[in-house]
């Protein structure tokens, strides 16, 4: 059943419809909704952040996030907010954690790992001839 | 009667490629009169093959345009409403459909490796790869995927084409995507048999494949991403998403492995490196087929509760990777040493390329397959999502620094480089990314220093492609191919830094009459026309671009339904000076005549497929190059002694 509600709300989801422009006067204000908007994804869409989605539940979330920035709070705590309610899954950039350790790290270690060949391959094919003391 | 055909047309293909592995790789042996006539069996069953698919292909293509619904997959993916174009495009709008033109590809490229043939035993090795995989995929079609089921009775009319593909980009991105993937097969099958038989030319003869892989890949990508941009309404071009960056993977290993063949071509370097680097590429190829085919992406467990599909392409990819790494594990040790070169040369700077390029494809690769692999392993306990902010943390970062070394590699020495000699010829360079940054300060607003950074970087390509060409003069065409494609890459970079970083926005509620502003520019809305489209009824908006009270132009930005499909789509407006677009679509109905519009202005967008653009035309002078070198020189040893 829960996989259903997931399916009609992804078919809902590609609907096409620009979010209200429920905006707050203040243009910094705006600016920090905007910025955190773009860091929280539509739960229920491919890959888009709530900022983008035309989607109901993209609408609601912006307006939450609205709401508690009207009432003073950091962004910090917005998103500690919404992490606890929907899991790690709404926010764009996954939290630096135990179980993202090996995503956050592998990237680099898979680079400094083909670097440290490199250097060793390039070693190797110095010419031994005209070999330089170093 | 089509249905047969097809289904007849396919079993033919499957044993025309069995003998194909089968003969080729008897082929592979020693020069042997029974090893002669393998490698002429070999090339007779690959042109037997390539035609029997292509003429199940066909097939299909008759089946889509005259609408025979009682093939299943027609019935499930066309209408007889649909314009020509879309008849035909749908033939690869679905999975079985694509997967036909996967193979089509596959033995397209297959035909070109036997036509190139020489009997060598090289060659032969090659096409007994290539025949190991059409099998298996014909196989996956026939048993998994067949797109000629029938449907009894056939229903009066089909279920249509989801609207989002009935566009002219995406049209042809499954094509050209699919040129690219499936082209680098060809470098997959000359590297297995490279180990195969122990020669060292296959770097050579696989160079023009290598090639017209990466060209089409870069244009499927683009296309993949203009489409995006004007189709999907939000001003965007890339996101990130797994279906993106399973084009994007093989596209950074392509890059890598041109220039690591480049290499071991010219100077014996990296023999062993290049022949991994062409299993990778081609084996990412299929983990994107893998991911977009069976349903992984949009849940695992979607997966799981039809996994049919996804097994077999599993266990295809474990057969294929594994075997070749196994083969690469036992031969490559047996194959000769790499050369010598001094520390500053070529040679390292083509390595240090390689090395970001496999960094950043990494990043790719862990941000689109640990989200998976996490819920998979969590049963779905624990989901992340990994979107753009963590590439730009970790991609970004690699590939900035790639491009800060790119116009050295040019510039040094094989074997022997001198880097003072080379930074001095690149000074000028270095004034025009001067230059740039000087632009940027004085032009843009508000000042960014990613922004900054990335014009310098640009400068700095294009005013070291401009040397390179300088330094060319006279040269032959091909001669000119690094440069070109150097210099796309700083066109493209601009795009990205421009559009990303200089954006600006409306969202605005406009009535009839009203006017909304963005950026530089003045809209007045003049309403909402509902037109009929030949398979969907389009709500049209009109704005008039505003200049001291005149009307410039008029842009219609439209929403249409589509009732066969029962969806709705965005179709933007878009008005570009080349430097700049202007980038409308409509929103809600909000009442009273009022709608939303959501405008963007975005700097400098064309000159990201503009760069892209450049990128493949560099490509494809460096293979006119090889092409025209090899057709006049024909070998003399055509037919082996019989």
């Amino acid at each position: 059943m829960k996989r259903l509600i997931f399916l009609l709300l992804l078919l809902a989801a590609p609907a096409f419809a620009a979010p209200a422009p429920d905006s707050f006067s203040d243009p910094a204000m705006e600016t920090r909704a905007r910025a955190l908007q773009r860091q929280l994804r539509c739960l229920v869409c491919q890959g888009e952040s709530i900022d983008e989605s035309g989607a109901t539940l993209a609408a609601d979330l912006r307006h939450l996030v609205r709401q508690q920035i009207a009432a003073g709070k950091s962004d910090t705590e917005i998103k500690a907010f919404l992490v606890a309610r929907y899991g790690d899954f709404i926010l764009m950039q996954p939290p630096l954690q135990a179980d993202t350790f090996i995503l956050w790290l592998a990237p680099f270690v898979i680079l400094l790992g083909a670097g440290g060949v490199a250097f060793w391959v390039i070693r190797r094919a110095r010419p031994a001839a005209d070999e330089e003391p170093l | 009667m089509l249905g047969e055909l097809g289904q007849l047309a396919l079993c033919f293909a499957l044993a025309l490629s069995l003998v194909m592995a089968i003969s080729g790789l008897l082929g592979a042996g020693a020069d042997q009169p029974n090893a002669l006539v393998a490698r002429r069996i070999a090339s007779a069953s690959t042109l037997g093959m390539m035609v029997f698919v292509v003429l199940a292909f066909g097939t299909l293509v008759t089946a889509f345009v005259t609408s025979d619904f009682s093939i299943a997959d027609v019935a499930n993916n066309s209408h007889t409403l649909k314009p020509l174009i879309y008849k035909i495009t749908g033939v690869w709008g679905n999975h079985e459909g694509s997967m036909l033109l996967w193979v089509l590809v596959l033995s397209l490229y297959a035909g070109a490796v036997a036509g190139l043939q020489r009997g060598e035993r090289l060659t032969s090795a090659a096409l007994g790869v290539q025949g190991l995989l059409a099998a298996a995929f014909l196989l996956f079609i026939l048993f998994t995927s067949n797109p000629f089921l029938r449907l009894d009775p056939a229903p009066f009319e089909g279920a249509g084409l989801n609207p989002l593909l009935q566009d002219p980009g995406l049209a042809f991105h499954p094509p050209m995507l699919y040129a690219g993937y499936v082209g680098l097969s060809a470098s997959f099958s000359y590297a297995a048999a490279a180990l195969m038989v122990g020669e060292d030319g296959w770097a050579r003869a696989a160079r023009p494949f290598m090639l017209v892989a990466w060209i089409a890949l870069t244009g499927g990508i683009a296309l993949g991403s203009w489409w995006a941009y004007y189709e999907l309404g939000w001003g965007g071009f890339w996101f990130w998403d797994p279906v993106e960056n399973a084009s994007l993977m093989p596209w950074l290993i392509a890059t890598a492995l041109l220039h690591s063949a480049l290499a071991t071509e010219k100077s014996g370097a990296f023999r062993t490196w290049t022949l991994l680097l062409a299993i990778g590429g081609f084996s990412l190829s299929l983990i994107g087929t893998f991911l977009v085919r069976s349903g992984v992406l949009s849940s695992v467990h979607a997966f799981a509760s039809d996994p049919t599909r996804g097994f077999f392409i599993m266990m295809l990819i474990l057969c294929a990777i594994g075997g070749a790494l196994a083969l690469f594990a036992w031969r490559a040790p047996t194959l000769k040493g790499g050369a010598s070169f001094d520390t500053v040369s070529r040679e390292s700077a083509l390595l240090l390329n390689n090395v970001f390029l496999v960094g950043s494809c990494a990043a790719v690769f862990v941000g689109t397959l640990y989200p998976l692999a996490l819920d998979a392993l969590s049963h779905g306990q624990q989901k992340i999502s990994v979107g753009p902010p963590y590439y730009a943390l970790t991609f970004a970062p690699i590939f900035f620094a790639l491009l800060l070394l790119v116009p050295f590699g040019p510039e040094l020495g094989w074997r022997r480089g001198n880097l003072k000699a080379s930074a001095r010829a690149l000074a000028p360079a270095i004034g025009l990314a001067a230059v740039a940054v000087v632009a940027v300060l004085a032009i843009a607003s508000p000042r960014s220093l990613t922004g900054t950074l990335a014009f310098a970087v640009a400068g700095w390509l294009i005013g070291a492609a401009i040397l390179d060409f300088r330094k060319r003069k006279g040269a032959r065409a091909s001669a000119f191919a690094a440069a070109l494609a150097h210099a796309g890459l700083g066109v493209t970079l601009m795009g990205v830094a421009g559009t990303s970083l200089w954006r600006s926005e409306a969202l605005d509620v406009v009535g009839p009459g009203e006017t909304m502003h963005v950026g530089p520019y003045t809209l007045r809305f003049d309403g909402v026309t509902q037109v009929q489209g030949p398979n969907f009824q389009a709500t049209q908006a009109q704005l008039a671009l505003m200049e001291k009270g005149r009307v410039v132009t008029l842009l219609r930005p439209e929403k249409r339904v589509y009732p066969a499909e029962g969806q709705e789509t965005a179709d933007t407006a878009i008005r570009t000076t080349g430097l700049r677009d202007l980038y409308l679509a409509l929103g809600d109905d909000r009442g009273n005549g009022r709608w939303t519009i959501r405008a963007y202005v975005s700097p400098l967008a064309p000159f990201i497929w503009l760069g892209a653009l450049v990128m493949a035309m560099g490509g494809a002078l460096s293979l006119w190059g090889r092409l025209r070198v090899r057709l006049p020189t024909p070998e003399p040893a055509v037919q082996p002694a019989e």
